[in-house]
């Protein structure tokens, strides 16, 4: 299974054709409790790093970007009543949406899990 | 403390009303009368008295406390404006708009010209519009201009720059527009990294939105270079003057470059300022953009009278009824007339001054990310006490436990567990010197006991608050038991 993460902290799991968008662990940390996402509707089309979806937390209201070009074909509505999920389970039951991907060659531009793990020291 | 629901008993009347001799039943379809008396609660006027101003006294304000609170000038509001701007109450705001209407509200229009007149040599602009009733409604009447602008010229540019550093409303703004963002990131000397500028500048930027000083209380060095280089690419440059306290009389957006420009006259001119409002964000612009004010505009015509030009072919329309926020208008004019040329060049010489008191004494215990000579508001980071566990948001939380508003925290983004204070002109030195001294305990106590920062507020009516779970469930209703006592009287 192939994770990749962007400079904003996204990470996207490619399954296929698709994939499944969320934010890292180390962005959780940055946002503090999370109080609301707003979800995208599906069938929106974004272009690698359009705004996707935002979420809010105590701190801050913060756009999501989109590690790949795609149509969003579905979405964690668990999300909706339970926005806690994502400080819960960042990484795996606090997905956001998943999209198919319209253009893969994208990511080259993403980071393996070292790369961006040592992006992320770099900020500390 | 009770809730007012709480306190009513059935029957007790504050007031004794005559009976409605207008007979709603027979004009109102059945279905929608009530049937029983809305439950509302049932005081005597001692206990309604009592109860608000019980309620008044716990809050903290600019009347009771030193209030910081960064990039939003929350200063002192001299008493008198208020009488200036009961003096305009009789004047009913149709009144001018009516034929011939003009001639009854001299005083009124008069007002709104000769603020607009003044708000121009402050800024260098052209014109002013003042309709605007906040400074985010100025922004979005600024980004209609500028769209405006280039829609006449048949320029087709659909995108807008902002530096990361800029307030969230500058994006938004243009997003509402339907401008495309790109946002420029700030370089290690404090603001928007010029090369990243440069390269992002083409044919299609319609704007540059820049705020400056910005909000790290910084004044950008580079401010006339960027809007040179916009106009090069045939941009406009567009002012956010949240921060304008800075520069009265010292510099002004017009003669730096900028075409468009907004003030927020509830933070620089001293009008009421938080806790909703009202608000005023004047527009101003240079010449070519005056065709494109919203209407209507306050003229001066021949006689010497005050009118209105009510139509303009090329002009936005209008953005908000009547004339703006008239006693928000008239309050900022007396401000302005009361301090004077000399009185304004002070204010922004204290209030400089007073933030960079604050910065130097404190800039040994809290973390100075842009460590360099501050305007009106120094941006410190928590970073340090957040090794003990402390954040921003406990050392804001003891600050209320010592007497002070708590300055800003978490904005501007882009620095890490931010604390953005603004002290204004308005604070003397006692008062300075006790915040500073407060600000050293939090440190103090951030290395020897964080458990006691975490705890705070101790002292105050409500204790820590539980924001996560106000802002997931939120819950703003009473909910009235059955068979309180609120039943319909005969």
């Amino acid at each position: 299974m192939d994770v990749l993460y962007t400079k904003e902290h996204e990470w996207i799991r490619i399954e296929g054709s698709a994939g499944v968008v969320g934010i890292t662990g180390y962005a959780v940390g940055q946002l503090g409790d999370i109080t609301f996402v707003e979800l995208p509707s599906v069938g929106k089309v974004v272009k690698q790093f359009d705004v996707l979806c935002s979420i809010e937390s105590v701190k801050a209201a913060s756009d999501i970007y989109a590690p790949l070009g795609g149509t969003v074909v579905a979405v964690n509505q668990s999300l909706d009543s339970r926005p806690e999920i994502i400080n819960e389970s960042a990484e795996e039951k606090g997905w956001l949406v998943k999209i198919e991907i319209s253009d893969p060659s994208g990511t080259g531009r993403l980071m393996e899990r070292q790369e961006y793990d040592e992006y992320v020291k770099g900020l500390e | 403390m009770e809730l007012i629901f709480e306190k009513s008993v059935a029957g007790r009347l504050g007031v004794a009303l005559p009976d409605s001799d207008v007979p709603g039943s027979d004009f109102l379809p059945g279905n929608l009368l009530r049937t029983d008396p809305p439950p509302l609660p049932e005081v005597g006027e001692p206990e309604l008295v009592r109860h608000f101003t019980n309620l008044s006294q716990r809050n903290f304000s600019v009347d009771t406390n030193f209030y910081p609170l960064g990039s939003c000038t929350m200063k002192y509001n001299p008493k008198v404006l208020e009488e200036v701007a009961a003096l305009f109450s009789g004047c009913h705001p149709m009144t001018a708009l009516l034929p011939g209407g003009h001639i009854f509200a001299q005083g009124s229009l008069e007002l709104i010209y000769c603020l607009g007149r003044m708000l121009c040599e402050i800024t260098g602009m052209d014109e002013v519009a003042a309709q605007p009733l906040a400074g985010a409604h100025g922004e979005l009447t600024g980004i209609m201009i500028i769209h405006a602008f280039h829609k006449a010229r048949g320029n087709r540019k659909h995108i807008v720059i902002v530096p990361d550093s800029s307030h969230g409303t500058n994006p938004a703004s243009a997003a509402m527009m339907g401008y495309e963002i790109v946002t420029i990131p700030t370089a290690p000397y404090g603001d928007m990294d010029m090369n990243l500028f440069r390269k992002a500048m083409n044919g299609e930027v319609a704007a540059v939105m820049m705020t400056c000083p910005n909000t790290l209380g910084l004044f950008n060095p580079h401010v006339g270079e960027i809007c040179a280089i916009a106009h090069e690419h045939g941009a406009l440059a567009y002012y956010d003057g949240a921060n304008l306290n800075a520069i009265m009389g010292k510099a002004r957006p017009g003669d730096m470059g900028f075409d468009v420009i907004h003030l927020n006259l509830h933070k620089t001119f001293a009008t009421p300022h938080g806790g909703g409002g009202p608000g005023s964000g004047p527009v101003g612009v240079k010449k070519e953009l005056i065709p494109f004010l919203p209407v209507p505009r306050v003229v001066k015509i021949d006689d010497g009278a005050y009118a209105l030009e009510q139509e303009n072919p090329l002009s936005i329309g209008r953005i908000s009824g009547f004339f703006g926020n008239f006693a928000v208008l008239a309050r900022a004019c007396a401000y302005i007339v009361l301090l004077g040329r000399e009185g304004l060049v002070r204010v922004s010489e204290q209030a400089v001054l007073n933030a960079n008191y604050l910065q130097e004494k404190l800039k040994k215990y809290y973390d100075l990310p842009y460590d360099i000579s501050c305007m009106h508001e120094c941006v410190f980071s928590a970073a340090r006490q957040l090794k003990q566990g402390v954040h921003a948001l406990d050392i804001a939380k003891f600050l209320i436990d010592k007497g002070f508003h708590p300055p800003t925290v978490y904005f501007p983004l882009i620095v890490k567990e931010a604390m953005m204070i603004e002290p204004t002109e308005t604070e003397s030195k006692a008062n300075l010197d006790a915040f500073i001294a407060a600000m050293i305990e939090a440190a103090e106590l951030a290395e020897k006991n964080p458990q006691a920062l975490m705890q705070a507020p101790v002292t105050m009516p409500v204790k820590r608050l539980d924001e996560v779970k106000a802002a997931r469930e939120i819950n703003v209703c009473h909910l009235l038991a059955q068979g309180t006592g609120h039943k319909a009287r005969d």
